[in-house]
């Protein structure tokens, strides 16, 4: 630009007269000034946008590092802690009958004369239960099996409900319309009335042989994670058939299909990431609801096989002699508070940091 | 209208029949027959009972059978005391219901009361109060606050006194039974209380001058109730389930302790009766409420 070329000013115009400015103080930009007037933020994906969302999130935060506390109590607390769950304790070899519902960090006769004879011996932080175990160790296992069972329960609900769901919804048709009447059956089915009958009559039916993996698990767990199978998954078929129906309209599905793209590659590349933020929130708060069912039966009695603790079997035996030893309830309902509460938390702070559509 | 009311009321009537071949077939899957005693029956003694209770038939006949005494109401005999189940169901079915009804009647109506107030005043210290209350609630199984109830008011401070024959209170039951819908109603009500709020139905009403009194009662508190009838449908199912855990704890004799003992006792013709009346009284709950939902909402469309 040229300064010479800068037009007479209108005496009547409110405009600044640029004729006034000399050559210096009106110079072109250089690159290096150009370059800070462009306002680039960070590039950024779905996944880290997301993150950062859950992160400024304080319940979230909170949550995750509860859930940390836990997880590493329960990977490295029988590492610590010399007892086992099933262990009826014993000092220098003879059963110690005296150990029988200690309060937390007590201990009994015999350990008292064994630790001013000057034995070394690890202080039970929870207590002892009515049959002379250690109560710490055995709300660390009842923690970690509650825990599996709500991981793996939401696994199969999220692999069996995935597949009938994506498959549902990719057909359409009649094959849609037929798969999800039965949706339909099993969905208006009362879930824990059918829960207690099918474990009931699993419990029956199944028999493992000793040893294996199955059989160390216990029939009750067996068919927990079956009925799960059976019945959970429906809702979650609904959710993907739902997202998926609508995914499907996109042109890039359109484009894929056009070069000959097979379905079952269609709805892995594309479908299915397109709705996994969705699929992961439904998940996170699946697991509680696992839990929540776990202790439901193990109340009832048909949960997880003794002497394996799971935190509902925990509480429940804790109900006997609760007047005088109210601790053994405590300890177990306030984990699985804990548990239930952040994982509850972290699912809705998933939910609003991945996907604002889906407020409830 | 009339298209979706019977399919809707088609599906029904095919669940409960579902429910009943699924609970008969189950419970005849399970080995060992209901005459197998620690003492051995005589063979004579065996047929003759096999044949008294039709036992003797294909099991496709049975079922046949057992649906034809479900609909004349005959539930068959418990198998542990030999009492008439339909005799069971009949006395202790009205404690359960009575529960049942006072811990909805308490849930959905302190639920919506608790969550207009903090729709209403948001955040404030009441809205952050009960959304605090909410959430915690939502995550204590009903067996631990039970307990928990039980422990406190009436082990340690003697306020109440425990079920027995003579003193009934329904007071720590009902707490117990409705914490978790109130909870999770409250929820609810919030989000459709702050949706309804935001309608352009309410700006006009407000411009309108109307009242401030008649626009929450009138226009936003009717339209906000629709996803909370919803919601009392499948409430009514955890109500069920969840009596059997109270009914446990606080002794109460009712159908939901009946059952669960029955679990305990494996009371096979005991579980299977009570499971298909329990589930078929599920059913025609969701029947009702789904019906209702669409006659107070007629924005939605009869797909």
């Amino acid at each position: 630009m040229n300064l010479n070329d800068i037009p007479e000013k209108n005496p009547l115009s409110m405009q600044l007269d640029l004729s006034k400015f000399s050559g210096e103080q009106f110079s072109l930009a250089t690159e290096e000034e150009k370059q800070q007037q462009d306002v680039m933020s960070e590039s950024t994906t779905f996944f880290k946008d997301g993150m950062r969302k859950l992160f400024k999130n304080p319940l979230a935060v909170m949550s995750i590092i509860l859930l940390a506390v836990i997880l590493a109590t329960i990977i490295f607390a029988p590492l610590v802690v010399p007892y086992r769950y099933e262990e009826i304790l014993s000092v220098e070899g003879k059963r110690d009958k005296g150990a029988k519902n200690l309060a937390p960090f007590t201990y009994s006769e015999l350990e008292q004369r064994y630790i001013e004879k000057g034995g070394e011996r690890f202080p039970h932080i929870f207590g002892t239960d009515e049959q002379c175990r250690d109560y710490f160790i055995r709300v660390v296992y009842g923690t970690r099996i509650s825990l599996f069972i709500g991981f793996f329960a939401s696994i199969i609900v999220l692999i069996i409900g995935m597949l009938y769901g994506s498959i549902s919804g990719y057909m359409g048709g009649r094959v849609d319309l037929i798969m999800m009447r039965i949706v339909d059956i099993i969905y208006s089915l009362p879930d824990m009335l059918m829960i207690i009958l099918l474990s009931v009559v699993l419990q029956e039916v199944l028999q493992f042989k000793s040893g294996t993996l199955l059989a160390k698990l216990g029939t009750n767990m067996v068919s927990l994670f079956i009925v799960f199978g059976l019945l959970y998954w429906v809702g979650m078929a609904r959710l993907i058939r739902g997202q998926i129906l609508s995914i499907k309209e996109n042109e890039y599905i359109l484009a894929a299909r056009s070069i000959g793209a097979k379905p079952g590659r269609i709805i892995r590349k594309h479908i299915l990431p397109n709705c996994l933020s969705v699929i992961i929130i439904s998940t996170a708060l699946q697991i509680p609801s696992a839990i929540f069912t776990e202790s439901f039966l193990s109340f009832v009695g048909i949960g997880v096989k003794a002497p394996m603790p799971s935190l509902g079997s925990l509480a429940n035996s804790a109900r006997e002699g609760l007047q005088s030893y109210p601790y053994k309830l405590v300890f177990p309902a306030i984990v699985i508070c804990l548990i239930v509460l952040s994982l509850n938390l972290l699912g809705d702070g998933l939910r609003d940091a991945f996907d604002p559509k889906l407020k409830r | 209208m009339t298209k979706y009311i019977i399919k809707r009321i088609l599906l029904a009537v095919l669940t409960v029949f579902v429910i009943c071949a699924i609970t008969f077939f189950l419970m005849h899957a399970v080995p060992g027959g209901p005459f197998n005693r620690e003492k051995a029956l005589s063979e004579a003694t065996i047929a003759a009972l096999n044949a008294r209770y039709n036992l003797d038939k294909p099991e496709g006949q049975q079922f046949i059978l057992y649906l034809k005494n479900l609909l004349h109401g005959d539930f068959g005999v418990s198998l542990k005391n030999g009492r008439e189940i339909k005799a069971i169901i009949g006395e202790s079915f009205p404690i359960s219901a009575k529960l049942g009804i006072f811990a909805m009647i308490v849930a959905l109506f302190l639920g919506t009361v608790f969550g207009s107030t903090a729709a209403l005043m948001r955040n404030k210290l009441p809205d952050r109060i009960i959304v605090f209350l909410s959430t915690l609630f939502t995550a204590v199984p009903s067996f631990i606050l039970a307990t928990l109830l039980l422990l406190v008011f009436c082990i340690q401070l003697k306020l109440i006194p425990v079920w027995d024959a003579n003193s009934h209170s329904y007071l720590l039951p009902v707490i117990a039974l409705s914490a978790y819908p109130m909870a999770y109603i409250t929820r609810l009500s919030k989000t459709s209380m702050l949706d309804a709020l935001s309608q352009d139905y309410i700006r006009t009403a407000r411009a309108k001058g109307v009242s401030k009194f008649k626009m929450i009662f009138k226009h936003a508190l009717r339209n906000s109730l629709i996803p909370v009838i919803t919601y009392a449908g499948p409430q009514i199912a955890y109500i069920i389930t969840g009596s059997m855990v109270i009914e446990t704890i606080f002794t109460i004799g009712g159908l939901g302790s009946k059952f669960v003992s029955a679990i305990t006792n494996r009371d096979y013709t005991m579980i299977m009766a009570t499971t298909i009346f329990l589930a078929s009284l599920m059913v025609i709950a969701n029947l009702i409420c789904d019906l209702l939902y669409k006659l107070v909402d007629p924005r939605i469309k009869y797909d």
